[in-house]
């Protein structure tokens, strides 16, 4: 593997593990299972390439973009909360929704951003290659979501989503009110989808209609790899781990598609996605059957 | 203080398994007092408690706290007004979240949450003095997930919880069914300095007659989901186990199934 697959793969581990945080959120902090992520992804990417090629400012055009998904993240919520509909089927639906707005916003399957300006591109040094520089930026957009969520679920409304996701009656007992929790909740998972769907389209030259297929798989890939790999209770801890297991899945992913001897191809992707969220949660079954204690 | 008038619930209406859970069903409770709730199962014990605390909507009747009504409040409006432990030593605590951080989730209980710091230096001294009272060692372990604790500890920290914000009413629901006599002999103890100690209004949920009598200055003695029976002071006090025994036989007309009421 070159240093330039290398840093590739660097780049889109560290866009993923924004959507890793996100469903970590829902799915882990929450207990919401989401796909939402699938059509809140390729939504923030549709809403900034779309803005950017308007001639909008990428910086507006990001934040528009992560607002999106927060919008998306709370109609989700809402069908849950309010409808009673079934937290899975809720999800689903904004998925299948968002495809047909998806396309609406675009106007069209695609939209290339080649000489358009982007956050990389404005911010973008003289000295450093793009290549280089693009991971670079990645890791302090990842580094300043990792402190802020880590900041935000020490405060007392932080505290009151994590207690709504892990015993919800006794928050509202303590006087969480817990369908709120869950709206905020999920606003803020699929913001961070959002955010990353905009910095996927900016790096990757443009939006396009299918660029959000799979995308919970690999979310959840990352947040389970991440936590075989370093396993802890601890927010900040967690958090980390999550980015750890999209950068160590994306590599996975990069040295398997890259090896010639293995003679896989592109379009193995989703086959090697499940094949390697199997193997992260057999593992720490198998780990745990080896030292002989018993799985609880 | 607490004001229940003519509640009335059924569960399941017009299906073969209609239950009156309450039928009629009137209470008040003034300020400070300490009120013991009998009543075999299916009485309407912890319906009734869970219409005061909001968890069960009423089909009728109305419940005042404070003068403020209540009836139709979600579960998280009423929190503001009333505190609770439950049966279950696992479902008043969050399993996931430290020691530390369940007892700052309860310290805001009824307030608006903002965006500062949950638990804060000053609150953490708050909690381990807090916890020291309990001699259980547990101020050492204020980042322990709550989870690693037993259920005894856990519904000891449940009642320190309870009180680490002012409540109007203390809704205790058989908190110490589930554990063991001895545990359940130091979490009594505890209640009751508790409740002495914040002038709690408290609502007492027991199984056991014995518990019923011992604690607080007033027992209610529920059945089909209405108060039969009601004694406080001097009567009280002249009263046993077997008395509450024969009064019951005589409110509801029948031999008692002693096996029912689960003495201890």
């Amino acid at each position: 593997m070159s240093l330039y697959t290398l840093l590739g793969a660097l780049e889109i581990g560290l866009i993923f593990s924004l959507v890793a945080l996100g469903v970590y959120i829902s799915f882990r902090l929450l207990r919401f299972p989401d796909l939402t992520v699938d059509g809140s992804f390729p939504l923030g990417g549709a809403v900034a390439a779309t803005l950017i090629a308007a001639g909008t400012d990428p910086f507006t055009a990001t934040l528009a973009a992560m607002a999106a998904g927060a919008v998306a993240g709370l109609v989700t919520g809402w069908l849950n909360v309010r409808l009673k509909i079934m937290d899975l089927l809720a999800s689903i639906l904004m998925m299948i929704a968002l495809y047909s707005i998806n396309l609406r916003i675009m106007g069209k399957p695609n939209v290339p951003l080649i000489m358009e300006p982007t956050i990389f591109s404005i911010l973008q040094p003289e000295a450093l290659a793009d290549y280089v520089f693009r991971p670079l930026l990645l890791v302090f957009v990842v580094l300043a979501m990792k402190f802020l969520l880590d900041g935000f679920f020490a405060t007392q409304s932080g505290l009151a989503i994590r207690a709504t996701g892990s015993n919800a009656r006794m928050a509202r007992a303590q006087g969480v009110n817990t369908g709120l929790a869950v709206l905020a909740g999920m606003a803020l998972s699929n913001a961070l989808v959002g955010l990353a769907g905009a910095l996927f389209a900016q790096t990757q030259g443009g939006a396009d209609i299918s660029m959000g297929v799979g995308t919970i798989v690999i979310g959840l890939a990352a947040v389970i790899v991440g936590e075989s790999l370093l396993p802890s209770r601890k927010l900040y801890l967690a958090t980390i781990a999550v980015i750890v297991g999209a950068i160590v899945y994306r590599f996975f992913i990069a040295l398997a598609l890259n090896s010639d001897f293995i003679g896989l191809q592109a379009q193995d992707l989703n086959l090697v996605t499940a094949l390697l969220v199997t193997v992260a949660l057999v593992v720490p079954k198998l780990r745990q059957h080896w030292s002989g204690k018993k799985a609880n | 203080m607490l004001k229940a008038q003519d509640l009335h619930l059924t569960f399941n209406p017009g299906t073969p398994i209609e239950t009156q859970a309450l039928r009629g069903m009137s209470l008040e409770i003034p300020s400070g007092q300490f009120v013991t709730v009998i009543g075999s199962n299916g009485a309407g014990k912890s319906t009734f408690l869970n219409a005061v605390s909001g968890e069960q909507k009423v089909d009728s009747g109305s419940i005042e706290i404070d003068g403020i009504d209540m009836t139709r409040q979600p579960v998280w409006a009423r929190a503001r007004h009333v505190a609770r432990v439950f049966q279950d030593p696992l479902a008043g605590t969050c399993e996931d979240l430290t020691i530390e951080e369940n007892m700052a989730l309860a310290k805001m209980r009824g307030r608006r949450r903002g965006l500062s710091f949950a638990v804060k230096p000053v609150l953490r001294d708050e909690f381990r003095a807090q916890l020291a009272t309990l001699g259980l060692g547990l101020e050492n372990r204020l980042g322990d997930r709550i989870g690693l604790l037993s259920g005894g500890q856990r519904q000891a920290v449940s009642l320190l919880m309870a009180a680490l914000q002012p409540s109007r009413l203390l809704l205790l629901d058989e908190h110490t069914a589930a554990l063991d006599p001895r545990t359940a002999a130091f979490v009594l103890e505890l209640t009751v300095r508790i409740v002495a100690e914040h002038k709690l209004t408290t609502m007492m949920v027991t199984h056991s007659m014995r518990q019923a009598l011992d604690v607080g200055e007033r027992t209610v003695m529920l059945h089909q989901g209405r108060v039969v029976l009601d004694v406080s002071g001097k009567e009280r006090e002249g009263l046993d186990v077997h008395h509450l025994l024969e009064m019951f036989e005589k409110v509801r007309g029948e031999a008692l199934d002693d096996d029912k009421l689960l003495l201890s």
